[in-house]
C-alpha cells in the first residue's frame, strides 16, 4: 500500500496524540502505532503531572525551574526547561478542559501531591506540585487524548510496526511500516513526520518498561545517521515491585510512604538529610544499592520495604488503588497491613534523538535541522531531563513538546511539496525482510536477548565503571555477531510477532552499544550516571552533553554545550 | 513447577478449522500466565500469536478465556491453577490468529457512546470546579482499561440474536461522562442510551462485574444509567 498523508506520526502515546490533536483540521494526520492506542505505554504512568499552579500550597515556576535544573544535575537545557515549567499550567487547564478526571482538594480545584525533587523555595522543603488522578494519571490522559481523537478526522494506522524512515535528497519524506494484521508492508509518504516512539527500557532485564519500549525509532534514527543525545543516563526508578520490576509509582513515597532497611531503619535520612525519601530518583536508587550492598536489604537480599502501613486503609484504596491491587496481585501481600519489597527498575531514558524546543529533529554539534523529521517525548531529547528527570515531569514534556512539534509541523508543512519518491525505498525494506525471513541463521532471539539483558544489568545500569563498561561494550558486539546469523522460523505473513521480535531486538542491540559507548567517554558521575571510578561530577570537563554518532567504526562520541540561563551550577544535595 | 497448557490455535493462512495444542512449561509458581505465554513463544513455538504490552493489568491488551473465565493473562499467576489451564481467544470478537481477535467492532461500539466531555460553557482560565464527592461518583469507572474482557463474557453479546448491544464496556464510559458533572450532554445522552441495544440491552446478568480486571461494578453501573434515563423521561 503506498499511501499520502501531509503530516504522519509515529506512536500513539501522549506525545503523539497530543500532536495530532494539535495539526488535526490543518493538515491530513495519520498516526501509525505498533500497539493499539490505548495500549501506549504512557498509559503506564501513575503518579502525576507537574505544574506550579499552588492549589495545596504556594508554588512558582522558579523553584519548578530550579528544581528541574538541580535534578538534572545541571545538564538539563534551561532555555527548554524554562518553556517547559511556564507552559505547565496551562498544559493542566487543557486537559481538564478536554475532561481528564483529576483527583480535587475540598474546595474542588485539582488536587496536588509531592514528588521527588520539587520543593518550595529553591530546596527549602518538599512541595506538592503533582497533579494526579489516584496512581492512574498516564491511563486517564492517555484515554482522554485518543477520545479527543476520535473527535476528529486523524487516520490511525494501529498495529503497524515502524520498519524505515525514507529520506528524498532533501528531507524526511515518509516511512515504511509492517502492518501486522495483514502481513503487508505500507508506505507512507509524508511531507513532515514525527517521532514519537517512547523509550528502550526492555534492554535491561529488570524493567518497568512494556514490551513494546524496545526503542525503535530512536533506533531508526541512528542508523539514518542521526546521532543520539546523552545516551549514558539511563533512569532506575526506585521503587520497582520485587521481584517483577513493575513500577510503584513515587506517589506513594508522596503520600508519606517510608523507605526502609533490614534493620528497620529510614535509611534515606543519611542520604538526603533534608527530603528524605523525597530526593530525586537517581539519589534513592543509588541509595538502595547501597544499603543491598552492605547487607542492610531484608534478609540480606537485593531489596528493601517501602512501607505504606502507617498511611491507613482509606489513603491507600483511594490514592493508590492501582499500586495496592499490583501488590496484591502479583505478592499476595496487602499494602495495608505489609511493606512491600522493592528494588530499582529500569524505567527511562533520559536521551535520545536530539531536537530543538519544536521538536525538530538537530543532526550534529552545530545543531542543524533535518528538515521535515520531528522527534518529541521520551525517545527525543530536547534536553528537559538532563542527567536525571524529576518524576511526574515526563508526562509533562510530552505534552508540551508533543503539542510545540505538532504546531512547529502544521507551520513547516505548508513549505514542502508532496514527496515524489519512487517504490525503491520500499523495495529495499521489502527484501531486506524476505532475507531475515529467508535466512536458515541458527541464533535465536531469545538467548540474545536475554544475553543482552543480562550485560545491560550488569555493566550499564547503576553503577558502571570502565572496567565494566569496556566488558559491556566487548559482550555486545559479539552478540551483535551473533545476531547477524539470527533465524526467522516463522514464515507466515499476519501477527509474525516473532519476525517483529527479531528486528526490535537489532535496535536494542544498537542502543546498548550506544549507551555502553557513551557512558565509557564519561569519566564523571553525573545524576543517572554513576562512575565508580569517578564518583564526583566534574563540570570543568562533561558541563556538556554527549553526541553518539553512528560510523563505520562503530559509535563515536562528540559533544555540545548545555545551555545555561539563570542557574550557575552548585553542589546538588537534597 | 510443571504447567501444562491447552491453548486454542487457528491460523487462517494455513489452518482449515481451529485446533487445540498442549505445552509444557517450566514456571515459578508465582510467575503470571503471560509469562508462561512468552516462554512458549520464545522457546518452544514462535508461532503462537497473542497481544500484550504493559504485562501488569494497566494496558488492556492480553485479554483471554482462561479456563472459561475472561480475563488478563498478566494478572493471573501460574499458583493459582491446577494440572491444566485452558487457554482461549476472548469470545464474541472475530478470531484472527490464535489469541488475536478482531476489536474492530468493540472500538466501533464504544465510539457510538461519544466518549468525550460535551460542554457549551466556554471554560475559565484555570480548572472547572468539581468537588471530591462529585469526582467519586465516577471514580471507579475511569479504572477501565478497554480490555474487552466484560463484553466478551456478556451472554447478550454472545447471543448472536442480540449481538449489537454495545456491550458493557461501552456503557461503563457512557457512565463515566453522564455522571461527570463538568459534562453538560444530560439529556443528549440519556436520548442516546435510552435505547434497547445500548442501556436496556443489559439484562443484569453480572458476569460482567464477575470478570472485571479492574473491579469495576459494571452491572451497577449500567443500572444507574437506566435509572437516570427513567428520571429524565418522567421529569
Amino acid at each position: 500500500m503506498n499511501i499520502k498523508h501531509d503530516i504522519l506520526i509515529v506512536g500513539a502515546g501522549l506525545a503523539g496524540l497530543r500532536a495530532a490533536v494539535e495539526c488535526v483540521g490543518q493538515a491530513d494526520v495519520a498516526v501509525v502505532t505498533k500497539v493499539f492506542p490505548t495500549r501506549s505505554h504512557s498509559g503506564a504512568a501513575q503518579g502525576g503531572i507537574t505544574a506550579s499552579l499552588g492549589n495545596e500550597e504556594e508554588d512558582r515556576w522558579e523553584w519548578h525551574l530550579f528544581d528541574t535544573v538541580k535534578g538534572s544535575d545541571y545538564l538539563g537545557d534551561q532555555d527548554a526547561i524554562e518553556i517547559m515549567v511556564r507552559d505547565a499550567p496551562r498544559v493542566i487547564y487543557e486537559l481538564e478542559h478536554m475532561g481528564v478526571p483529576f483527583s480535587r482538594t475540598p474546595e474542588g480545584k485539582i488536587a496536588q501531591r509531592n514528588f521527588g525533587g520539587h520543593t518550595r523555595n529553591f530546596g527549602e522543603k518538599p512541595v506538592k506540585r503533582a497533579c494526579y488522578a489516584a496512581d492512574r494519571t498516564g491511563r486517564v490522559v492517555l484515554d482522554t487524548l485518543y477520545d479527543q481523537c476520535l473527535r476528529h478526522p486523524i487516520k490511525f494506522y494501529p498495529e503497524n510496526y515502524l520498519l524505515s524512515l525514507i529520506f528524498d535528497e532533501k528531507r524526511c519524506a515518509g516511512v515504511v511500516t509492517y502492518d501486522l494484521p495483514t502481513g503487508e508492508l505500507h508506505f507512507l509518504q509524508a511531507k513532515a513526520v514525527l517521532l514519537a516512539t517512547g523509550g528502550c527500557g526492555r534492554i535491561y532485564k529488570t524493567t518497568s518498561n512494556g514490551f513494546a519500549s524496545t526503542g525503535d525509532g530512536m533506533s531508526l534514527a541512528f542508523r539514518s545517521g542521526i546521532p543520539l543525545e546523552d545516551m549514558e543516563f539511563v533512569q532506575f526508578h526506585p521503587t520497582g515491585l520485587y521481584p517483577l520490576g513493575i513500577l510503584v509509582s513515587e506517589a506513594a513515597r508522596g503520600e508519606g510512604g517510608l523507605l526502609r532497611n533490614r534493620l528497620g531503619e529510614r535509611f534515606m535520612e543519611r542520604y538526603a538529610p533534608t527530603v528524605k525519601d523525597l530526593a530525586a530518583r537517581d539519589v534513592v536508587s543509588r541509595a538502595i544499592l547501597i544499603e543491598t550492598r552492605e547487607k542492610r536489604g531484608i534478609g540480606g537480599m537485593d531489596y528493601v520495604h517501602l512501607d505504606l502501613t502507617h498511611l491507613g486503609e482509606e489513603k491507600i484504596e483511594k490514592r493508590l488503588w492501582e499500586i495496592a491491587s499490583f501488590v496484591r496481585i502479583y505478592l499476595g501481600i496487602d499494602p495495608v497491613h505489609d511493606p512491600i519489597p522493592v528494588q530499582p527498575t529500569c524505567h527511562y531514558i533520559m536521551g535520545g534523538i536530539p531536537t530543538d524546543v519544536d521538536g525538530r529533529v538537530l543532526t550534529d554539534e552545530k545543531e542543524s535541522i533535518a528538515p521535515g523529521l520531528y522527534a518529541a517525548g521520551e525517545c527525543a531529547c530536547v534536553s528537559v531531563h538532563g542527567a536525571n528527570r524529576l518524576g511526574c515531569n515526563s508526562l509533562l514534556d510530552l505534552l508540551v513538546f508533543g503539542r510545540r512539534s505538532g504546531l512547529a509541523m502544521k507551520r513547516d508543512f505548508l513549505q514542502y511539496e508532496s514527496p515524489i519518491l519512487s517504490n525503491e525505498s520500499l523495495r529495499s525494506v521489502d527484501s531486506k525482510i524476505r532475507g531475515l525471513l529467508n535466512h536458515q541463521g541458527r541464533e535465536k532471539c531469545d538467548s540474545i536477548r536475554k544475553g543482552m539483558q543480562t550485560v545491560m544489568m550488569e555493566y550499564g545500569s547503576v553503577f558502571r565503571n570502565e572496567e565494566g563498561l569496556k566488558k559491556g561494550v566487548e559482550e555486545i558486539r559479539s552478540l551483535k555477531e551473533r545476531y547477524k546469523d539470527i533465524g526467522v522460523s516463522d514464515k507466515k505473513k499476519a501477527f509474525n510477532y516473532e519476525l517483529m521480535e527479531a528486528i526490535e531486538l537489532g535496535h536494542q542491540l544498537d542502543l546498548s552499544e550506544a549507551i555502553l559507548v557513551s557512558a565509557l567517554h564519561r569519566r564523571e558521575s553525573r545524576g543517572a550516571h554513576w562512575r565508580e571510578d569517578f564518583p564526583q561530577r566534574a563540570d570543568r570537563y562533561y558541563l556538556k552533553h554527549s553526541l553518539v554518532f553512528p560510523t563505520i567504526k562503530g559509535p563515536e562520541v562528540r559533544y555540545k554545550p548545555v545551555k545555561i540561563t539563570k542557574f550557575q551550577p552548585e553542589a546538588r544535595v537534597y | 513447577m510443571l504447567v501444562r497448557l491447552k491453548i486454542f490455535r487457528f491460523d487462517p493462512e494455513k489452518d482449515e478449522k481451529p485446533y487445540y495444542q498442549t505445552y509444557e512449561v517450566e514456571a515459578d509458581p508465582m510467575d503470571r500466565l503471560l509469562d508462561c505465554l512468552n516462554r512458549i513463544r520464545w522457546e518452544q513455538d514462535p508461532t503462537l500469536s497473542f497481544r500484550m504490552s504493559c504485562g501488569h493489568g494497566v494496558c488492556g491488551s492480553d485479554g483471554m478465556r482462561i479456563n472459561g473465565i475472561c480475563g488478563l493473562a498478566c494478572q493471573k499467576l501460574v499458583r493459582s491453577f491446577k494440572e491444566e489451564v485452558l487457554i482461549e481467544p476472548l469470545p464474541v470478537f472475530k478470531v484472527v490468529k490464535d489469541l488475536v481477535v478482531d476489536l474492530g467492532p468493540f472500538f466501533e461500539k464504544y465510539h457510538s457512546i461519544k466518549p468525550y466531555l460535551i460542554t457549551q460553557t466556554p471554560p475559565s482560565d484555570t480548572e472547572r470546579k468539581q468537588s471530591p464527592e462529585e469526582h467519586e461518583r465516577f471514580e471507579e469507572a475511569i479504572r477501565c482499561i478497554l480490555c474487552a474482557c466484560c463484553t466478551a463474557s456478556c451472554p447478550i453479546n454472545q447471543n448472536k440474536e442480540t449481538e449489537q448491544y454495545v456491550g458493557p464496556a461501552a456503557l461503563v464510559r457512557a457512565f463515566r461522562y453522564l455522571f461527570d458533572s463538568r459534562d453538560e450532554a444530560s439529556e443528549e445522552r440519556t436520548a442516546l442510551l435510552d435505547h434497547k441495544d445500548r442501556a436496556w440491552g443489559c439484562q443484569t446478568m453480572w458476569k460482567c462485574t464477575e470478570v472485571c480486571p479492574k473491579e469495576i461494578p459494571v452491572t451497577r453501573e449500567i443500572g444507574q444509567i437506566k435509572k437516570r434515563i427513567h428520571e429524565a423521561k418522567n421529569k
